[in-house]
């Protein structure tokens, strides 16, 4: 292994980090505040992604297309908060994860109906096009740089949020106490519907962003579903620094894994044989950091303060 | 002197700066019932849970029976002997009186848990589960869930539930809380009749109730013991007064 | 001691006590059971022979998902990985069909040691977790036994394994057979019924079911509660475990696809279709789902478009799955003397 390639999967885990951060952070979020278990959050992520495809392709620009998407994205959202999710906030968590589950049936196989079953893709923007060279013989695509950038920016805007504002304040609370909350007179339902619509357009603006170097595809958010679980377990429930941590985590041993795992392996065992293990071993790797995280630390990294 | 079943010395417990006990110690002789009084706020339920191993004290010592157990989690002091009821009743709503007891018996059987055989037709759970359910007075509403029962009942079902772990020791925090007036009475009666036969602790506001039956009445007061002794001595010290009974009348 | 009073006493008083209501017997249950029984006679009168295959996938599900109803209905973990005992289970008879022992008692110990491995493991790491947290890392460890076969590629990585036997059963062929094999499914079922029930029934069970409710009454009452959360899962995925086998046998085919977390989830909607805890409402909810899914994707190969709707009104508008629902009719149009 070089260095250069090693710098190149550091960044590629960081960059994997940033989308699943940002899935996650509204799953936890909406989990933390609603006590609510949403599995089609993973769905918000590959709405997004097709909606990207469809109005970058419509409008020809990839920020309109984006913004447009976004909307969408977030009229969806709130279309199903409406209907579905409303009505199973009081429900346990098997109600919850049956119905949402329900709903990633239905929109899966909706996605398949209206888009296609083959994967689809958006143009890289203009704008973005190119690599930067980091140093002798490193070459990185600028794109991926703008991914880190505007889910950096995202995060700190998120934290911002959270930690310096009303609402903020109003959201912290009701993580650890609801009846607090509505206590000092706040109406639930709309604190419900604006995290939930965050959330929402968070999953939609990682997908979106995630259309130019990941193929688009039926299905696509399961898998950032259930990582985004990894994420919130490793880093506390309900808490937004821990989904930070978690998912860089997460993403980094994932990418580094999957990348040296061979490798390292072969110091140990003969090619073949190392080809075998690694790609079983390194698909395992998050849940054995998962395993070990919650043996040492039932309760996550960072947990969520009031939460235990 | 006889050696106390239970014997706290020294224990302290903070959540953050408030210190909620502050260095309490406490002996409880066998048979007798002691009670522990004080204002809200006292720390009595957080001390309750500390000799039940919900909560683990930051430093200090519990002794049960002569054996340290100040490590031992909830289950194991349990089975060495130390029952409990809650200031909010807790039994299992979905099964009856008489299952929720034999629940607790089958806890000190010889195979607790055995997989196999019907556990609702075992007379070796249910001989000892009646015993006590008669003991407590609930034999008309042993087949009833005990989800159905009214306040005063599920007390007793609990008082029933911790009489057939065979205690060394019973902790009691506030039997009393809840419960109507004439319901009130039968549970007084109840305990008076168990008292003797095993060692308690009694947490409760009723003071009638204190007064009553205590043997001994220890006041917690901001996590620390301000005065131990005869009903009549502590009714009459005057720092208990100012600082409790004051409040009362 | 103390509690125990005078033999003249003990007379008295039992003759106070209250009679005991009436063991209840799970009519559904029998009825359920005859109805499965006389199915291969119904073919033979002219049921169409499909079915037949079809109830036999089902009752291989049913005993899937009434290995799950043990922890989620009885034991109140909601466990969102149970597919993968199921996959455990298929590729262990897989694997070993494929290295040429097709014994099927050569084969169950080994899926029931290998199951109850992964179910010990995964097991001790969850439940030190509740609620959501032990859903989402149970789910996770399902994705990590997915990936696992995934990469599998001796044994046919992500294109799966076709088994070219079926498995022997002490030197018979009963697998071999339709009907046979509809019988071989059918009792093994009603084995696994009766013996979860038996367990349900048990001091064990009645700890089990009392630490759903209240699990802090079970702890101060001096139970571990975790070790017996833990048992029952471990004796769950075991029981998942056959079903691993018969399914491989049936489909002659084995891949990641069994252990993926749509299945999971189509286990815990067989279990709530059919109603949580009740064990034979398991059944009837595995019965439900495949038939609906046999009638709904004959109509599109869009079938989940309907039938993900279905699932949601389903959770929002009953209460108490098909089990409860049969229930209320049937309390309707029989006696009414509980009114």
């Amino acid at each position: 292994m070089t260095t250069s390639l090693l710098i190149v999967q550091i960044l590629n885990g960081l960059q994997f980090g940033i989308l699943l951060f940002l899935v996650a952070a509204g799953l936890t979020l909406v989990f933390g505040v609603m006590d609510f278990i949403n599995l089609a959050h993973g769905v918000q992520y590959m709405l997004g992604a097709y909606l990207a495809v469809t109005f970058v392709g419509l409008t020809g620009n990839f920020l309109l297309g984006l913004a447009l998407a976004l909307a969408a994205a977030l009229l969806i959202g709130l279309a199903l908060e409406f209907l579905v999710f409303r009505h199973l906030y009081e429900r346990d968590h098997l109600d919850q994860v049956l119905a949402t589950f329900g709903l990633i049936l239905l929109l899966n196989q909706g996605v398949k109906i209206i888009w296609g079953a083959a994967p689809l893709s958006v143009p890289v923007p203009e704008f973005l096009t190119g690599s930067v060279r980091l140093m002798d013989g490193i070459l990185y695509p600028v794109y991926r740089f703008a991914l880190i950038g505007s889910g950096l920016a995202v995060g700190g805007l998120l934290w911002f949020i959270v930690e310096k504002t009303r609402t903020g304040m109003l959201l912290r609370a009701g993580a650890s106490n609801a009846s607090m909350v509505s206590a000092l007179g706040v109406d639930i339902r709309k604190l419900f519907m604006v995290v939930f619509a965050f959330g929402t357009m968070l999953a939609g603006f990682a997908g979106a962003m995630a259309a130019p170097i990941l193929s688009v595809e039926p299905g696509m958010g399961d898998t950032v579903l259930i990582l985004a679980f990894v994420v919130i377990v490793v880093g506390g429930i309900g808490s937004i620094r821990g989904a930070f941590v978690g998912a860089l985590i997460v993403g980094l041993v994932d990418t580094l894994g999957r990348s040296f795992m061979n490798d390292l392996l072969r110091l140990f065992m003969s090619a073949p044989s190392a080809r075998a293990t690694g790609a079983a071993l390194s698909s395992m790797l998050i849940y054995l950091v998962m395993a070990i995280v919650l043996f040492v630390r039932p309760e996550g990294l960072l947990p969520a303060k009031g939460r235990s | 002197m006889t050696e106390p079943v239970l014997a706290l010395s020294g224990v302290r417990k903070a959540f953050g700066a408030l210190r909620v006990t502050d260095g309490v110690d406490l002996a409880l002789a066998p048979g007798e019932l002691h009670a522990l009084i004080g204002p809200n706020g006292a720390g009595k339920t957080t001390l309750v849970h500390q000799i039940s191993g919900m909560l683990r004290p930051d430093a200090g010592s519990i002794r049960f029976r002569g054996a340290e157990i100040t490590g031992f989690t909830p289950e194991k002091r349990a089975r060495a002997g130390l029952a409990r009821t809650f200031q909010i009743t807790s039994t299992i709503a979905s099964l009856s009186v008489l299952e929720n007891v034999a629940l607790s018996v089958q806890a000190r059987a010889s195979h607790p848990l055995a997989l196999f055989r019907n556990a609702a037709y075992d007379e070796a759970l249910n001989r000892p589960a009646w015993a006590a359910i008669e003991a407590v007075g609930l034999t008309e509403r042993a087949h009833v869930l005990a989800g159905r029962l009214s306040h005063g009942e599920k007390r007793a079902l609990e008082i029933a539930m911790a009489l057939t772990l065979e205690p060394a020791a019973i902790l009691l925090d506030e039997p009393l809380a809840g419960v109507g007036r004439e319901e009130g009475e039968r549970l007084i009666s109840l305990l008076a009749s168990l008292k003797g036969r095993y060692a308690m602790l009694l947490v409760e506001h009723d003071m009638e109730a204190v007064f009553a039956l205590a043997d001994t009445v220890s006041v917690l007061v901001y996590g620390r013991v301000i005065a131990s002794g005869d009903p009549a001595m502590v009714r009459a010290d005057p720092a208990v007064r100012e600082a409790y009974l004051g409040e009362e009348g | 001691m103390s509690l125990a009073p005078a033999p003249a006493d003990v007379a008295l008083a039992e003759a106070a006590r209250p009679a005991a209501p009436p063991r209840r017997r799970p009519l559904i249950a029998i009825l359920l059971f005859l109805t499965l029984a006389a199915m291969p006679l119904a073919v033979s009168l002219g049921v169409p022979a499909h079915w037949l295959t079809l109830v036999t996938r089902a009752m291989i599900f049913a005993i899937a998902a009434l290995s799950l109803d043990l922890i989620l209905g009885v034991g109140g973990l909601v466990s969102f990985g149970h597919a993968a005992f199921i996959g455990i289970g298929a590729y262990a008879t897989g694997i070993m069909i494929t290295e040429g022992r097709s014994e099927a008692l050569l084969i169950l110990p080994v899926i029931l040691a290998a199951c109850a491995l992964f179910a010990a493991i995964t097991g001790a790491v969850s439940l030190r977790t509740r609620g959501v947290a032990f859903i989402m890392i149970t789910l996770a460890f399902g994705q990590m036994a997915y990936f696992l076969a995934q990469a599998l590629s001796a044994y046919g990585g992500d294109d799966g394994l076709t088994l070219y036997e079926r498995s022997t059963l002490a030197g018979f062929k009963p697998f071999a057979n339709r009907t046979s094999f509809y019988y071989v499914t059918l009792a093994t079922l009603a084995g696994c019924y009766a013996l979860i029930s038996t367990i349900v029934a048990s001091r064990f069970g009645r700890a089990l079911r009392a630490a759903r409710e209240n699990a802090t009454r079970v702890t101060v009452t001096g139970y571990d509660v975790g070790r017996i959360r833990l048992v029952a899962y471990v004796i769950s995925g075991m029981i998942a475990g056959l079903s691993g086998f018969l399914l491989a046998n049936q489909t002659d085919f084995v891949s990641p696809a069994f252990i993926s977390w749509q299945r999971s989830g189509e286990l815990i909607f067989m279990v709530v279709l059919g109603g949580v805890g009740s064990l034979h409402g398991a059944i009837i909810g595995a019965l439900a789902y495949l038939f609906a899914e046999d009638v709904l994707s004959g109509w599109t190969e869009h079938w989940r478009v309907i039938f993900g709707p279905l699932i949601v009104l389903f959770v929002l508008f009953t209460r108490g799955g098909l089990v409860g629902i049969i229930g209320k009719l049937a309390s309707r149009f029989g006696s009414r003397r509980d009114d």
